[in-house]
């Protein structure tokens, strides 16, 4: 029941909100940042009464939805779900925080908000595809407006873009889904991941068809792939997520993009192992791209917000890695049994930590434009002088985002090399580079932006305020504390990567 | 219960003929009643229904003789096919009368050949006897071309008389395939049960089934023959294009399904892939159609093309999944056209007198009129099949049963979803939303939106948010009524 109160609550304040009277915005603000904390609140419960030792889903509701479909309103969380839903909760009032001037129709701004919160949840809860997909795909509306209401000027192009890319991949997915639907025997169809990974295990799939297997996997893999997105499909997200306001691209980046890769982990991987395996290659090389490509593309950038774009396609490559270095390595069990839960452990810190730190630096880059009215990489210079606190916090979340151990980045990023050195050694010496341009380009941020002699008309540049001083605090101590504490994060997500690993 | 759908709607259409003065109030009241209260029967009956025989075979609602010496009876049945239409129609004839609440030219002629019409569409719907279906199917007929001529827009002379010269070319071919099959059986009867029952010789059905399916299909807007359909939608008044792609593209469809495929099996079984082809064309080809048009009716008119392709396909899956998916797209492409085609007739050309997207761009309509802007998005997005709305649930059984069928039918249509998501993306962006270039211009006002309009809208919008969410509402009356001895024939042909 828990589970559905916190899909449906922003649901529900959502539209509460939308339909308030067009002189009752403040309100509608107020409510739909309260409701926000309250879904943190319940998110950090479930945290609270989740047992750490017990496999498998928990808090599971299971209600027949369309039976003679296989269709069910199954939801239920394992350790990565829940790690999901807690960033998702931590990230959308933050989110909402740094929108909170929005000026045009706010109202509707914040309720777009919370559907798109609503969305997550729902994806991250789902254990049905359709139920998962109707989630994955209720997402996209209120993202869709949210850039092409709000967004910069090219706001038009920028939200065509990832609906019409995201749009494409979603229906290869949905009919790939059909097909293994259709094709799969009588007795064993289901739309039920788990019992989709079952059938998969005993090669009751595809009907024994090696190509239909391909062209079923290749349809699904494009709908998660543009989602995160994986080179060569990555285009439409620069556009995406520099056209944004602030608080929809830390939205976006921090909590959609994670839809994903969880995609990925949840339906990929243990739905169709001997595909991955398969696959293997071309998959790590494309990972490989996914970190280098957008590192070096940031490093050419001149524009702030582009430059975190990119970098959020490379941290996301990391986790990619990760993915296919670890799948499609079993022979009835796990052959590299501790490199692979490492490399997986890895992805999952990495899409916390991903999400805690590129939002972080989408706002940074957001109070930047707001003060400055400018966010390209040589307009500013010597800020530090100016503002030492703004500095300081934004200076944090860089250092976190190259991977300083201690910060929360490291870790990560650490364990998925620790595996993935092992078990794709290649890829991994590839995609070294990606580490070093990215901490190049986020040094060049740093120095580019504070460092040097402040120029006259910059004098007086205000420093945080009070209010965004506590905004951000939050976020930059929970930066800390997953970076000392890592074991919060693997203590949950361990047993899930465990028997993950059994289907992989 | 059932049958006062029909005659509520008639003596409606009749009270109103006599009524005097010309004030719309007293007419468009009267017709809103009348329509309520056909929903009301068609709910009820579908109750009653589904409590008595579990929805499955048919149940008869009226049952006597009309001419005998032919063997013609005056027999009305339900199963769960047709409850699930009569519902459909029930909805859409009230959603009609309230987008149709500014009508104030010859109000009471309107509303009265408005409730013509729907008594037509509900007794196609009810009829067994395949005389009587036939005759409500042409009573359908006239009133639809009357509506567009007298009150239609654009070449509306035109519009309305290509509509009743492709209905009539489809009835007559209709006619002459009963009217054989009546001669053939020699049984002495029209009645579809009966009939169902007869082995006709497969050279006989292998024509029959051609000459009828296609009769019906016509209406259904099945390619090539799918010509009228654009024209007629966009030149027929608002309440009309609704109930024209809402409703009445259905009786081609209906017909096609309940007569044709169950008369003629083995017919069927020789025709299934070439109609299959047609019906695949049809769904690609509207969606690319409707990708390119500057009038923001042809792209819905087109759309329908597109959308009942997919009804047409899934009949021919053959699959109990796939023609309980048609079924249900029926529903929901009706409700779902008849909502996009409000916003576009009513709510947007009433008001802006334009109906061209480079025009209505720069206007910004999303700033003039949100609640119409918002109606189009939810629609838009229930057209566009995503999960959550009803066409979601149809189209997944129809490819479903099509990947069973014809698996590179099912690849075909599912690009022709994605166009289709296309060309409702791009509408929606160019009707509501301005372009960057011209966004400052002022903001023109317009009358608000009236409250008719409102809980026209929300009706729609509630329906097909919940057949989306619980599909299983009319799943319950579609499957049962699949597995009845009626589809038997059907099934045979399947395996054969």
């Amino acid at each position: 029941m828990i589970l559905s109160i916190l899909t449906f609550l922003p649901l529900a304040v959502g539209v509460l909100v939308a339909l308030l009277g067009p002189d009752r915005q403040k309100l509608g603000r107020n409510l739909a940042f309260a409701t926000s904390l309250l879904a943190l609140a319940v998110a950090v419960g479930l945290w609270a009464s989740f047992d750490n030792a017990k496999a498998g889903m928990q808090f599971v509701e299971s209600v027949s939805w369309v039976p003679s479909l296989g269709i069910e309103y199954h939801l239920g969380l394992d350790g990565l779900g829940l790690i999901m839903v807690l960033l998702s909760a931590l990230i959308v009032p933050f989110a909402m925080l740094a929108s909170w001037k929005i000026e045009n129709n706010p109202k509707l701004y914040f309720s777009l908000m919370l559907f798109l919160e609503a969305g997550l949840f729902g994806t991250f809860t789902a254990q049905n595809f359709i139920h998962w997909f109707l989630f994955w795909e209720l997402s996209l509306i209120p993202a869709f407006f949210l850039i092409r209401i709000w967004g910069g000027p090219k706001r038009a192009y920028a939200a065509s873009q990832v609906f019409i890319y995201t749009m494409g991949g979603s229906v290869a997915m949905l009919a790939a889904f059909l097909a293994l639907y259709a094709t799969t025997d009588a007795s064993t169809r289901s739309f039920d991941f788990a019992q989709l990974a079952a059938t998969a295990h005993q090669g009751g799939l595809f009907a024994g068809h090696k190509t239909l297997a391909t062209a079923i996997f290749l349809g699904v893999l494009l709908g998660l792939a543009v989602k995160v997105p994986l080179v060569p499909f990555h285009t439409w997200l620069p556009a995406a997520y520099s056209e944004a306001p602030t608080g929809t691209a830390m939205l976006l980046t921090g909590a959609m993009s994670k839809m994903g890769v969880y995609g990925f982990l949840r339906v990929l991987c243990p739905i169709f192992p001997e595909q991955m395996q398969a696959w293997r290659t071309p998959l790590l090389v494309l990972a490989a791209a996914t970190i280098v490509l957008p590192a070096a593309a940031a490093f050419a950038q001149k524009d702030l917000k582009r430059m975190v774009a990119y970098s959020s396609i490379n941290h996301l490559g990391y986790c990619l890695l990760g993915i296919f270095a670890a799948a499609g390595l079993t022979d009835g069990s796990a052959l590299f049994p501790n490199e692979q839960a490492a490399a997986l452990n890895g992805v999952i810190l990495q899409m916390f930590n991903h999400g805690l730190t590129a939002s972080a630096l989408f706002y940074f880059v957001g109070l930047i434009e707001q003060r400055g009215g400018a966010r390209g990489l040589n307009d500013f210079g010597g800020l530090r002088q100016a503002a030492p606190v703004f500095c300081g916090l934004m200076g944090i979340a860089l250092f976190a985002s190259l991977g300083l151990p201690g910060l929360n980045g490291f870790p990560g990023e650490f364990l998925i090399f620790k595996g993935t050195l092992h078990l794709a050694e290649r890829a991994s010496v590839l995609s070294i580079p990606g580490l070093l341009l990215t901490a190049i380009f986020l040094l060049t941020i740093l120095q580019r932006v504070f460092s040097g002699p402040l120029a006259g008309k910059w004098n007086g540049w205000p420093d945080l305020t009070l209010g965004e001083r506590l905004t951000v605090l939050p976020v930059v101590a929970l930066m800390f504390v997953f970076g000392i504490f890592p074991q919060l994060l693997t203590g949950l997500a361990n047993l899930a990567v465990l028997q993950m690993l059994k289907s992989f | 219960m059932l049958a006062w759908t029909i005659y509520i709607s008639f003596l409606g259409a009749a009270v109103l003929m006599f009524l005097p003065g010309e004030n719309p109030r007293p007419a468009r009241t009267l017709a809103l009643l009348a329509a309520l209260a056909g929903l009301a029967c068609a709910v009820m009956g579908a109750v009653d229904c589904h409590s008595h025989a579990g929805a499955g075979a048919l149940t008869d609602v009226a049952n006597a003789p009309w001419i005998a010496e032919l063997g013609i009876r005056y027999h009305l049945a339900a199963d769960g096919i047709s409850l699930a239409l009569v519902l459909l129609t029930g909805i859409a004839a009230v959603a009609g009368v309230l987008f149709s609440w500014n009508v104030e030219n010859r109000s009471r002629e309107f509303f009265a050949l408005y409730l013509a019409l729907m008594g037509g569409v509900y007794g196609v719907f009810l009829s067994v006897d395949l005389f009587l279906l036939f005759v409500f199917y042409e009573v359908a007929i006239i009133p639809k071309y009357f509506l567009i001529v007298i009150w239609g827009s654009t070449r509306r002379e035109y519009g309305a008389m290509k509509l009743a010269l492709y209905s009539f070319v489809g009835s007559a071919m209709v006619l002459v395939g009963l009217i054989a099959a009546y001669v053939v059986a020699g049984t002495k009867t029209f009645d579809l049960a009966e009939l169902a029952k007869v082995p006709f010789p497969p050279a006989f059905q292998n024509w029959a089934f051609v000459v009828v399916f296609v009769g019906f299909a016509i209406l259904a807007g099945l390619w090539p023959f799918h010509t009228w359909a654009p024209t007629g939608h966009v030149a027929a008044p608002t309440a009309a294009s609704m109930l024209l792609a809402g409703v009445v593209m259905k009786l081609g469809a209906y017909g096609a399904l309940r007569v044709a495929m169950i008369l003629f099996p083995i017919g069927l079984h020789t025709w299934q892939n070439t109609i299959a082809v047609l019906a695949v064309v049809g769904i690609v080809y509207g969606a690319l159609v409707a990708l390119v048009q500057q009038d923001f009716k042809f792209v819905i008119g087109y759309s329908s093309v597109s959308h009942m392709g997919f009804v047409l396909l899934g009949l021919m899956t053959l699959t109990q999944i796939g023609l309980s998916g048609a079924v249900l797209q029926m529903f929901s492409h009706g409700i779902i056209a008849g909502l996009l085609f409000a916003v576009v007739g009513r709510m947007v050309y009433d008001r802006t007198h334009t109906r061209d997207l480079e025009v209505l761009q720069p206007m910004n309509l999303n700033r003039v009129l949100p609640f119409a802007a918002v109606t189009f998005v939810i629609g838009g997005a229930a057209s566009m099949g995503l999960p959550g709305f009803s066409g979601f649930i149809a189209e997944l059984q129809i490819l479903v049963g099509a990947w069973q069928s014809f698996p590179v039918f099912g690849v075909l249509a599912a690009v022709g979803i994605l166009v289709g998501i296309a060309f409702t993306l791009r509408v929606l962006l160019k009707a509501f939303f301005a372009d960057d270039k011209v966004e400052a211009r002022p903001l023109t006002p317009c009358p608000r939106i009236s409250l008719p309009e409102r809980v026209g809208a929300l009706l729609l919008l509630a329906t097909t948010v919940t057949i989306g969410l619980c599909p299983g509402l009319l799943l319950d009356f579609i499957t049962p009524a699949l597995n009845s001895p009626l589809m038997q024939p059907l099934w045979k042909a399947a395996t054969r």
